[in-house]
């Protein structure tokens, strides 16, 4: 078990090294962070003593050595363009990042389940029909393009809801909520449901499919036949048996709500850190660029090893082969 | 407080019963707790730093003036004006004088002398600022008393003082105390003080600046001079998107966006809250070709650069219609340019007149210079620097193939654009570029865009991509440096306008328009060089 792990461990430093070979090959495409630091009439010599002191001149591979010498010490750099250090603007802009994570996979979970449930029981119904069509919007709609239209329907035309920013945030130790304030949690609710709204119709069309299935089961019958109240077989018995796959897709969607958040974070102004990585690569500020992937790749990373622990916890079988291959 | 709790706690519900969106949060529509007047305001770019030499950008410089204050100022028409510095004089040609203002205090509370200015001058000039050129290089700086500061100079230098409105005076008592004597370098690895925190005298505080997300200023209630400003607090927030931010003006919660994006600007005046001011802005659009290589880049023409001869120069002038550019792509919010520079910034520049647009005379040029059929080059192009810089690249493209130009056109990001073009590989045939002169003054133009890059004089050509190169543009440049009677001097300059005009040296096409999304609760002042002053700000509470 143990060998086991440390081998999955390995595997991923590998990954988190390869992401940051791939990511720097590529930076040099993203143009020069030279032109974005100084004034329009700074003198070419300095721009090229600025380019020289930053190591933008050595090879890739030296500046990539020296980036992974560094993180392997804790150190991510100074952003260009903050002039600060890069953990602390991550660490900055991680609470929002991650509170808006969270209440989209609240929102695509909750809503997602009752929609799915409901299309499973009521197939027939009109409304089932309408949230089948609305999956199908939300699966085929790009984000910013529902960012924008909620923000038009209920900032502009209604009124209702903010259309930028946080709100007013608490500060609990180094972490910033917006959970505490009203405005904090008004201005929760769009940014969420823009993110969610994938997660949603994913978790919503797997529930429905899952549902329909179990409901054709034998021991559904059984249970049936026994008496029971249909609101006990189909919430006590169906549904908790449905849930099993979808907790588990909806574990590995975190990484990528997190991930993915870029888009609605620039669509709301939302100060999270896919925004910080959109304003750097605008501003080729290679530092947070190459510590915001390499934190996306280290969070599914993780998130993929606690799953294959946990899969070898559940099932023996996986246990075994691995003690065989040791 | 229990209250909120439970209105926190509704708020939650509706949240997590997601679909029951506005209603059970109109609940929790309670505003905090207010300051007097707030004016919110949005830019679509940050205030990076607070530290006044870190950044030469408009808006920037706009903000940290809030805070700071210079020695001489810039007022609502762009005359200089005295400020910290009470007045000046030039008793010889190579010394200034200048005598400060008493009973000034910086925020911190200590007082305002001549030894901060002294400190300041070395500061900006200190490697790692970005505005060394604010204050002549070869000056030096001597205390005459504690409000009486001299500026000696080696050569007489009519335009010293020009961009003393932008170089802004920091204290040297709280600079030392806090490790911010120097600016910090590109390269530097630690944070420096003076970027997140400020000490200025100027009429505003910054209470709270998170960089890239919000920065909250507050009035300074023991500012030296009474202020328009009826503001008790000013709070920014980037808003990069440009439908968000417009959404966030129409919907009240900021009351001054900047920029309102061409094809919105119908939407905002319609909207009854707030209106679009548009004004010239400073910058000049113009399109430069490249003069100086044998061959010429990415072009079917071997052996030879068309450009070298006038007549293709000439050509494609007057090619390219100016007028419908304006007109149709920037929807009328810019106004055709004869000039390199804007004519507010040059007196004389009525007497100049932009050639006219003339396709058959443009393709006789063509053909007396060797293209009947023209031939091809490719074109660099910023796409997301100026207004709707893409979209006039393409409308140039089309106009040069009505005359048998074929343009390849490369539309990059800036951070990619400038680094292909500027220096040091200079890697273009043919660019769009957009100019202000920082000193706001013509020599800027004469030495900087068209000066030849001979590398004789430092700085000299630093923005000529093309290398437009003619010996006596540069020694006009030099004498219109040290001319110090006016009228002469205006005389220079317009001859070294001449002269570029008759090389046919560049292709000018307009001043873009500013764009200003304004609350109609608001009254401020809008400058043609972009720069939102809060002090000039009032709001009706």
């Amino acid at each position: 078990m143990i060998a086991f792990i440390l081998q999955r461990l390995l595997q991923s430093v590998a990954v988190l090294f390869a992401v940051g070979l791939i990511a720097f090959s590529m930076f040099r495409f993203a143009g020069d962070p030279v032109n974005q630091i100084v004034g329009v009439d700074t003198p070419a010599a300095e721009r090229i003593a600025i380019r020289k002191d930053l190591g933008l001149d050595d090879p890739v591979a030296v500046q990539f050595l020296r980036y992974a010498g560094n993180v392997a010490r804790g150190e991510f750099g100074t952003s260009y363009q903050f002039r600060q250090p890069v953990a602390a603007l991550l660490a900055e802009r991680m609470p929002a990042t991650l509170e808006l994570a969270l209440c989209a996979t609240l929102f695509a979970l909750t809503v997602g389940i009752g929609m799915g449930v409901y299309c499973a029981l009521r197939r027939e119904t009109w409304l089932a029909k309408l949230f089948l069509a609305i999956s199908l919007v939300g699966i085929s709609l790009p984000t910013f393009l529902i960012g924008i239209l909620l923000i038009f329907l209920f900032s502009v035309t209604l009124g209702w809801l903010p259309s930028f920013g946080r709100g007013d945030t608490v500060r609990l130790g180094w972490w910033t909520t917006g959970f505490l304030t009203a405005s904090g949690l008004r201005a929760l609710i769009l940014p969420s449901v823009t993110l969610g709204l994938f997660q949603m119709t994913l978790i919503m069309r797997l529930v429905r499919a899952e549902m329909l299935e179990v409901l054709r089961t034998d021991y559904i019958r059984f249970a049936r036949a026994r008496g029971l109240t249909t609101r006990s077989i189909h919430f006590g018995h169906a549904l908790k048996n449905t849930l099993v796959p979808v907790i588990t897709i909806a574990g590995l969607q975190l990484g990528s709500v997190i991930a993915f958040s870029i888009i609605t974070e620039t669509v709301f102004q939302w100060p999270g850190m896919g925004l910080l990585f959109v304003q750097a690569v605008q501003n080729v500020d290679i530092p947070i660029m190459a510590a915001y992937l390499l934190l996306v790749a280290a969070i599914f990373v993780t998130i993929n090893l606690t799953v294959d622990i946990l899969y070898t916890i559940v099932d023996p079988r996986l246990r075994l082969s691995a003690g065989r291959a040791r | 407080m229990l209250q909120s709790r439970i209105r926190a706690l509704v708020s939650t519900v509706g949240l997590v019963a997601g679909l029951g969106l506005g209603a059970g949060l109109g609940l929790g529509a309670a505003t905090p707790a207010l300051a007097a007047n707030v004016f919110r305001f949005a830019f679509q770019g940050d205030i990076k730093s607070l530290d006044p030499y870190s950044l030469k950008e408009s808006f920037t410089i706009g903000m940290h003036g809030a805070v700071y204050d210079s020695l001489i100022t810039r007022d609502k028409d762009l005359k200089l004006v005295p400020m910290l510095a009470e007045s000046w004089e030039v008793p010889e040609p190579t010394r200034w004088r200048f005598h400060l203002r008493k009973n000034v205090k910086f925020h911190d509370g200590s007082d305002f002398t001549a030894d901060d200015v002294i400190f300041s001058a070395n500061r900006v000039r200190a490697p790692g600022s970005n505005f060394t050129t604010n204050v002549p290089a070869d000056s030096e700086w001597v205390k005459i008393d504690d409000h009486t500061v001299d500026m000696v100079l080696k050569t007489p230098n009519p335009i010293a003082a020009y961009q003393f409105s932008t170089w802004y005076i920091m204290s040297k008592s709280w600079a030392e105390k806090n490790g911010a004597v120097a600016p910090t370098l590109p390269s530097a690895l630690s944070t420096s003080y003076a970027a997140l925190h400020e000490n200025g005298t100027g009429p505003f505080l910054v209470t709270e600046h998170q960089p890239g997300v919000r920065t909250v200023f507050k009035k300074n209630p023991n500012y030296w001079a009474t202020v328009e400003s009826n503001l008790d607090e000013a709070v920014f927030t980037t808003i990069q998107n440009d439908a968000t931010r417009v959404a966030a003006l129409l919907t009240g919660e900021v009351d001054w966006i900047d920029p309102v994006p061409l094809q919105d600007a119908q939407r905002v005046n319609g909207s009854g809250t707030a209106t679009v001011m548009a004004g010239p802005e400073l910058r000049t659009i113009f399109l430069g070709m490249d003069q100086s290589r044998d061959e010429l880049k990415d072009s079917d023409v071997k052996g030879k650069n068309p450009f070298k001869d006038i007549r293709v120069r000439e050509a494609f002038y007057r090619a390219i219609d100016e007028e419908t550019i304006a007109k149709r792509v920037m929807r009328g919010q810019a106004v055709p340019s004869a000039l390199l520079i804007a004519p507010v910034l040059y007196p004389r520049a009525a007497e100049f007149k932009r050639p006219d647009y003339d396709p058959k005379r443009a393709k006789a040029l063509l053909t007396e210079a060797g293209y009947p059929n023209g031939f091809s080059l490719g074109m660099d192009c910023p796409n997301d620097r100026y207004v709707n810089d893409e979209a006039i690249c393409q409308a140039v493209v089309s106009m040069l193939a009505r005359v048998g130009v074929k343009v390849n056109l490369n539309s990059q990001p800036k951070a990619k654009y400038f680094a292909k073009v500027l220096a040091p590989s200079y890697d273009t045939s043919f660019y769009l570029v957009g100019w202000t002169p920082s000193s706001q003054d013509s020599h800027n133009i004469l030495f900087e865009i068209a000066g030849c890059r001979s590398g004789a004089k430092a700085g000299r050509g630093n923005w000529n991509l093309g290398n437009y190169c003619n010996p006596k543009v540069d020694a006009l440049a030099d004498q219109v440096e040290r001319e110090t009677d006016e009228t002469k001097r205006n005389a220079e300059i317009k001859d070294g306008f001449d002269q570029i005009q008759a090389d046919w040296g560049f292709i000018p096409l307009h001043q873009q328009a500013l764009a200003w999304g304004v609350s109609k609760k608001v009254t401020l002042v809008q400058r043609p060089d972009n720069m939102l002053m809060l002090y000039w700000v009032s709001k009706k509470p």
